[in-house]
């Protein structure tokens, strides 16, 4: 669905089923240069059964107009501002990588103008600091299709995955590196893979957000990843109020590595 | 994984899609003959069926083998995934059935194997679905052809039986601005030899019975895509870009940005057409493709020398390989096909039917059959056997002679086969005298 968010028609993916102000919602928010599709076997499952979903592409991403964020702070906006305009109660933030941070910083953010609208937080496949790395922020200028090769290369585990989104005989390197090719070609004023990696690698709020952060708290980590490994993932957790920490068997590309981990995570953690 | 490079591709031949069985340590991959998978419950029941989660219900659908033979050619290609099939030409029609419906068009190379031509100018049009061909060669000719109801361009890498090099770049350049998706069938050359993502086609298929298979034991075949075409923008796909109310209402370019064309090709024509691959002929095409690097490399290496030596023989005309000079493609093979432009050619004996009829009678290492892609080399007479009812005149003008000869160059000692060649040519002299 296409919602009208601070003055650009924001994308959300609803898993197929229309939103009902009856149900709690989950919104999902994906890292850098990814769209919604990243949590489509998570995403679908919960649209039916009893959730309402939006993943949404970020601004300027994909199928979303707009600006793309300059910081996290600016994506956390966003997202804060999506729960005021459907005038949301209760929702879960769920983030990955880049996302994680723009989860973290709008339950932050939401908490002090909407104490509790935030029932519970997940950062898949985080870190604190996000730091990328000078090299790679050059190349996802100078040579954009590079560092993609370069950062799936990093953000996968496996030559073998089980069954994915595509169904069975997905070969989730190929897709993602396409996928990252699509939304880069999808903004053709702005680099939003550089724009992306600046912003991961900028952000400084994690410290002063954490501590704002009262409700649960979920950290997906895959003890094979080489994009955030789970250790730096560890002071976030320190500062969390109700940390609750699930490790999979999985690269940073955990939802589809990991499809049923991850799904089975959300599960349990967002049970009423 | 570790580090930048990704795996090469004799590894990926080797590795990707499997790992030993957790249930049992099996190193190879398992052969999983089983209709259906049992279900943990029944909400994972409704969820498999939903696509909610990932899974398998039903191996016409999907099967744990089939989908580590997807996975690897996918892998082998650079796409994102891959359906296996019954055949070749189930691939092409699943491919065409999931993209377009009656009242739809293709633009098609005319260099095209006999059973494509078939299915798409005799059968398709009983469906509605209408094709021009095109000389492969002739850009203006695709651009020309174009219809607002144009939904594919189509062609082989190395086209049937000229060996006319399918111009890639420049042939999916004019597809993209028409607003549809370049085929390609990789049949004869293999991921080894091209990479036809690499160069702007946006899905390839192969008839899996010939070079990934490699062997001659089995049908099949495999469609895969690359990713990269937009259903969305194009604007020509409702299929894909809009609900489909044989599956949920589902709108399969929102629930994958870039694998809406598999998605719906598994959900709806293999669930409803049926055209699936056997697990144990995947299996099968596996244990080829853990050896196709190897092959490809000998293919190639005995066919130069054989192409060398019937270029030097004077009872031959013409050898049509594009490795020679004289040959229309060879400047495109150069820059396409640097590994090589297959191993499955053409050449003219001057002389009669006869002649060519005793050349082949006399061949003792060269089986005479109708395939090819075979670890063993093979050879066929075309004027005796699938183009036997035309006159010499007809055949001059589909650019088949009464002496051409076409040859599929094995791995057999290249020595015996150039002396197998040696003694039939005679023969066939002798016939003509």
């Amino acid at each position: 669905m296409q919602i009208s968010v601070q003055d650009h028609a924001l994308y959300a993916y609803t898993g197929g089923k229309d939103f009902n102000p009856a149900q709690p919602t989950a919104v999902f928010i994906h890292g850098v240069l990814n769209d919604h599709s990243v949590w489509i076997l998570q995403t679908r499952y919960l649209a039916h059964h009893g959730w309402n979903v939006l993943a949404i592409d970020l601004p300027g991403h994909g199928k979303s107009a707009g600006q793309p964020p300059q910081s996290v702070e600016e994506a956390a906006d966003t997202v804060v501002a999506l729960l005021d305009t459907l005038q949301i109660e209760k929702a879960a933030l769920i983030g990955h990588s880049f996302g994680s941070l723009i989860a973290l910083e709008a339950t932050a953010r939401d908490a002090a103008v909407h104490p509790g609208r935030v029932s519970h937080l997940v950062m898949v496949g985080t870190a604190y600091p996000m730091r990328v790395s000078p090299a790679l922020l050059d190349l996802s200028v100078s040579a954009p299709f590079k560092a993609i090769d370069m950062v799936n290369t990093f953000s996968h585990s496996t030559l073998a995955p089980p069954p994915s989104a595509l169904g069975p005989g997905t070969w989730l390197v190929g897709a993602s590196k396409a996928l990252m090719r699509r939304v880069l070609a999808s903004n053709t004023q702005v680099n939003v893979f550089h724009t992306g990696f600046l912003a991961c690698d900028s952000y400084s709020g994690g410290e002063a957000a954490m501590p704002q952060v009262t409700c649960p708290t979920l950290f997906v980590l895959g003890s094979a990843d080489q994009m955030t490994p789970p250790k730096a993932a560890q002071s976030l957790i320190n500062l969390c109020a109700k940390p609750q920490v699930v490790k999979l068997p999985a690269g940073h590309s955990l939802m589809t590595e990991a499809p049923e981990g991850v799904l089975q995570a959300l599960k349990d953690f967002l049970k009423p | 994984m570790a580090g930048y490079s990704d795996p090469g591709f004799d590894t990926l031949a080797l590795h990707a899609g499997a790992a030993p069985d957790p249930s049992t340590g099996a190193r190879a991959v398992p052969i999983h003959l089983t209709t259906s998978f049992v279900f943990e419950s029944t909400d994972q029941a409704a969820a498999l069926f939903n696509l909610e989660r990932p899974g398998h219900v039903y191996s016409r659908i999907s099967n744990p083998t089939n989908a580590v033979l997807e996975q690897r050619v996918a892998a082998l290609e650079g796409g994102i995934s891959a359906i296996t099939t019954a055949s070749g030409q189930a691939a092409l029609h699943l491919t065409i059935a999931t993209l377009m419906g009656a009242g739809s068009h293709i633009v098609a190379s005319t260099a095209l194997y006999g059973g494509s031509h078939n299915l798409l100018h005799y059968t398709l049009s009983r469906f509605g679905i209408h094709t021009t061909f095109v000389p492969p060669g002739d850009l203006d000719a695709w651009k020309a052809a174009v219809q607002p109801n144009t939904k594919l361009f189509f062609g082989e890498t190395v086209g049937n039986p000229g060996l006319d090099v399918l111009d890639i770049p420049d042939i999916s350049a004019i597809a993209h601005e028409a607003g549809v998706p370049l085929l390609v069938d990789s049949t004869l050359t293999s991921p080894w030899l091209i990479k036809p993502f690499e160069h702007g086609a946006d899905l390839v298929y192969h008839s899996a019975t010939k070079f990934l298979s490699g062997h001659g034991t089995v049908v099949g075949g495999v469609v895969v895509d690359g990713g990269c075409f937009d259903w969305d923008k194009s604007g020509k796909f409702a299929e894909l870009s809009q609900a489909y109310e044989g599956f949920h209402n589902m709108v399969f370019s929102e629930e994958s940005t870039v694998g809406a064309f598999l998605l719906r090709a598994r959900r709806e024509g293999l669930r409803d057409f049926g055209a699936c691959m056997s697990p144990h002929t995947a299996w099968l095409i596996l244990q080829g493709i853990e050896t196709l690097p190897l092959r490809m490399a000998r293919h190639m290496e005995n066919t130069a020398k054989v192409v060398e030596f019937l270029a030097a023989h004077p009872l031959v005309s013409r050898v049509g390989h594009p490795m020679l000079e004289s040959h229309p493609s060879h400047a495109l093979a150069q820059k396409l096909l640097p590994r090589g432009a297959g191993s499955v050619f053409s050449f003219d004996i001057k002389g009669s039917r006869a002649q060519g009829q005793k050349f082949i009678e006399t061949l003792q290492v060269f089986s005479h059959l109708a395939n090819v892609g075979d670890c063993r080399s093979l050879v066929i007479h075309p004027a005796s056997t699938t183009h036997f009812r035309m006159s010499d005149e007809a055949l001059v003008a589909s650019g088949i002679g009464p002496g051409t000869i076409r040859l599929s160059i094995g791995l057999e000692d290249p020595a015996d086969l150039i002396d197998d060649l040696k003694k039939a040519l005679k023969a066939a002299e002798k016939a003509g005298a």
